[in-house]
């Protein structure tokens, strides 16, 4: 075990280290100022290793464990990992009944964010611990609002659950289209819900932009910004698509730097290991890893709300669309709290989608699977709420796996959210002094990826956490937040 | 509540109550739940001795913090509760126990095609700190002693609501007793007496919305607990056992397999049945995927008695 040469020592030891789900260390130089910073997450399944051997259909049902959060994102890689390694191109009704499933699960997850996770921070300010959650949220705004927002992503998993069977771990996605037709009373139901929720994502991009006009929030854009490449699903006029379409990844001068077929992406990324975390680096082959660092010649790219916004020209729906062009109005935008905003847009996209879709006469069609045929090997490519989701298999000729590659979307962040780590430590400790607001600051830095390190944890709360700073070797002080 | 090697599901299943949870928490105090609000370890090791009344621990116990945490939390409980499908018989995670730790270390951190890794650097090795990951995965009864168990991946909301229920007044049984066949949403296509000639994968076979194991398709539904409905059934998909086996039963992959036997042709001689159940493939993923940990004696068992 290397020891690090530093008399030094912070470590920020949140509740979920205990969880064994993620924990940040914090090495001082010399002269008491940070050197570098990490985030680990001690958590390791082997997803890679226990998927050989088992059935290909098999595999939506045993990927989408790897994480309840969303489940329906492992679920609709896999099957159209499944559709190209079986030849079977899934039906029209059948890609749009996918469609309006994955978008539903768009929508309850960035609401699950916005108003149960990171969000809260926003909207509570600082408040007491016991109070940083969704009944903190309820105390304070009214308990009107409060069933409000219980009840719209409810919807949308009452969607999830018409069309997927279950609310959590939904089956019907499989390798060749859909297992389950749409009934008319449900695509009423389905249309009903819709308006309401394009409502209600209207009235929550309203109120978070008042936020967003504030001082603080100015502050907030200021505190971390980085240069690094981005990465999003876009369809065929480069608006973004969460279920289908081509990767493009734009450079951090915002140039399109390529623009990949889905079946072609793990050409253009590696992962690099560290012994210090489960969680590996990926980035862009082209580029290489230079190590935690931004810039043009680092391979670091981002993915999620704030990255596909930046790599695409649009949205696919024209309330949305709207909100996009003010969004980036000045082209690229490379704060980190962006990704509030994005996720916003994003939430309004997706209610709009669900509501087009289930307008949409093909819908309630009878035709709702292709047939497989020899199976092979196939890649499977969407946008999870947290980004760019990506699994690859090869079967046997029995149509067994024979090898799995997963590349879920916390794990591409995981470079990116290591640096904002180190940028907003920088910003509190300077000559050994540690301010205490390191713990909020560091927390709010994290947030913003939305990372779900289930999927590479995930806290549905904030992060309780409590800072040791090591003077020479010994514990010199103890910070713990809202103690 | 606690999670330990999962996946979250468990977590998000008790915001399954959606409004409700706004009267469920008139009636209970929650004193730790660190998914869903702040709590730091030391509050938790200032309680006193049995001093929780209800703790849920969902998730398996893959690492040696979540071991130790299972700990403390036996000691601080009354009554422990494993929750979900992970803490009772490992789930699909629990397919892991048929490698060896370093074999997953060798294909997720050198071997993977993805993975440029040309110092070989696996985790642990590193200047930090990395709670190690045990060499096999265990579920909660193989640590400690567990009171009452709320099966399901998730717990389905019906079953968490009568588990709830239960629980506040004290009673560790609850549940139903029978197949999940007695409450299949294809129960009235299920012939008296079902007759196979061979097996068919499912995603081989139209659908038509007919009793799946009458058709040659395996359907896990007769040796699984009754509680969600058939909810997978009903979206086209046959049962793969998530709620664990029917009470009394304790072995839900053996007891699969002999009913499955029971329904081959009476006229094939044994030869041929044999052929037949062996040309299932992938018996464990399909007859265990959620109970390996559990039920399989070879993993982890073998490697540590020799």
């Amino acid at each position: 075990m290397k020891e690090p040469k530093v008399d030094l020592k912070v470590s920020i030891d949140p509740m979920t280290r205990l969880e064994g789900h993620g924990k940040i260390e914090i090495f001082l130089d010399e002269k008491g100022n940070v050197k570098e910073a990490y985030m680990q997450t001690p958590e390791l399944r082997g997803f890679e290793v226990f998927c050989r051997g088992r059935r290909a259909e098999d595999m939506p049902i045993i990927t989408s464990r790897i994480c309840g959060v969303c489940p329906e994102a492992h679920l609709t890689a896999s099957a159209k990992a499944l559709d190209m390694a079986f030849g079977a191109e899934p039906p029209q009704t059948a890609r749009m009944i996918r469609e309006l499933l994955y978008n539903a699960y768009i929508f309850y997850d960035h609401c699950l964010n916005l108003y149960y996770l990171g969000g809260i921070d926003l909207l509570l300010g600082d408040v007491e611990r016991k109070e940083r959650n969704i009944i903190g949220l309820i105390n304070k705004f009214g308990i009107e609002i409060g069933k409000e927002i219980i009840k719209h992503r409810r919807y949308a998993m009452e969607i999830v659950k018409t069309i997927g069977g279950r609310e959590i771990h939904p089956v019907s996605v499989v390798p060749g289209g859909v297992s389950k037709r749409i009934q008319e009373e449900e695509r009423k139901e389905i249309e009903k819900k819709a308006e309401s929720c394009i409502t209600f994502a209207r009235r929550s991009l309203e109120i978070f932009k008042k936020l967003f006009s504030t001082e603080e929030w100015n502050q907030r854009l200021g505190l971390d910004s980085m240069n690094t490449y981005y990465m999003g699903m876009v369809d065929s006029a480069n608006h973004v698509n969460f279920y289908d379409g081509d990767v493009r990844i734009v450079s951090p001068s915002g140039d399109e730097f390529a623009r990949i077929k889905p079946e072609k992406i793990l050409d253009h990324i590696e992962e690099h290991v560290e012994g210090w975390s489960y969680v590996k680096f990926p980035y862009l082959k082209g580029v290489g890893w230079r190590g935690l660092v931004d810039g043009e010649n680092s391979g670091i790219y981002r993915v999620g709300s704030l990255a596909r916004l930046n790599s695409a020209d649009g949205m696919n729906t024209s309330l949305a669309m709207k909100e996009f062009q003010e969004f980036k109005k000045k082209g690229l935008v490379n704060q980190t709290f962006g990704y509030y905003h994005a996720r916003l847009i994003e939430m309004l996209n997706a209610a709009e989608r669900v509501h087009e879709r289930a307008r949409d006469d093909q819908l309630t069609g009878k035709d709702i699977r292709s047939m497989p045929s020899k199976p092979g090997e196939g890649v499977g490519v969407v946008e999870a709420a947290r980004g760019t989701l990506i699994h690859h298999y090869k079967l046997n000729s029995e149509g067994l796996v024979k090898d799995a590659n997963l590349i879920v979307a916390t794990t591409n962040n995981n470079a990116a959210m290591n640096i904002s780590v180190a940028n907003a430590a920088r910003r509190v400790i300077e000559n050994g002094t540690v301010n205490d607001a390191i713990l909020n600051r560091i927390e709010s830095a994290v947030r913003c990826y939305d990372p779900c390190l289930a999927c590479a944890s995930h806290s549905l709360g904030s992060m309780p956490m409590v800072v040791n700073v090591y003077w020479k070797g010994r514990l010199h002080k103890r910070l713990q937040r809202n103690a | 509540m606690y999670w330990g090697a999962g996946c979250g599901g468990c977590d998000v299943s008790l915001l399954g109550v959606h409004e409700d949870i706004i009267d469920l928490l008139k009636e209970v105090e929650i004193v730790f739940w660190p998914c869903a609000m702040d709590f730091l370890h030391e509050d938790l090791q200032k309680m006193e001795d049995g001093s929780i009344d209800i703790v849920f621990y969902n998730g398996a116990v893959r690492t040696q913090e979540n071991e130790e945490m299972l700990r403390i939390l036996r000691r601080k409980a009354k009554i422990l509760v494993a929750y979900g499908s992970c803490a009772i018989e490992g789930c699909v995670i629990g397919l892991a126990n048929l490698s060896k730790r370093e074999e997953i270390f060798e294909s997720v951190y050198l071997n993977s095609e993805t993975t440029k890794n040309a110092q070989r650097v696996v985790p642990g090795t590193g200047k930090l700190e990395l709670t190690p990951v045990l060499p096999y995965l265990k579920t909660l009864d193989q640590v400690v002693e567990v009171d009452a168990k709320i099966p399901g991946c998730p717990p389905p909301t019906p079953v968490l609501k009568e588990a709830l229920s239960a629980l506040l007044e004290g009673r560790t049984e609850f549940g139903k007793d029978t197949a999940l066949c007695d409450e299949c949403p294809r129960k009235d296509s299920k012939p008296e007496k079902i007759e196979v000639e061979r097996f068919y994968r499912w995603h081989e076979k139209e659908d038509d919305g007919s009793c799946f194991i009458a058709r040659g398709i395996i359907c896990i539904g007769p040796s699984t607990r009754a509680g969600c409905a058939g909810e997978c059934v009903s979206a086209g998909i046959p049962c793969t056992g998530c709620m664990g086996p029917v009470p009394k039963v304790e072995n839900q992959g053996a007891a699969i397999l002999s009913a499955i036997a029971s329904i081959l042709n009476e006229k094939l001689d044994e030869k041929k049945e044999s052929e037949i159940i062996a040309s299932i493939n992938d018996a464990v993923g399909t007859f265990y995927k959620y109970s390996a940990a559990k039920l399989l004696p070879e993993g982890r068992w073998k490697d540590e008695r020799a």
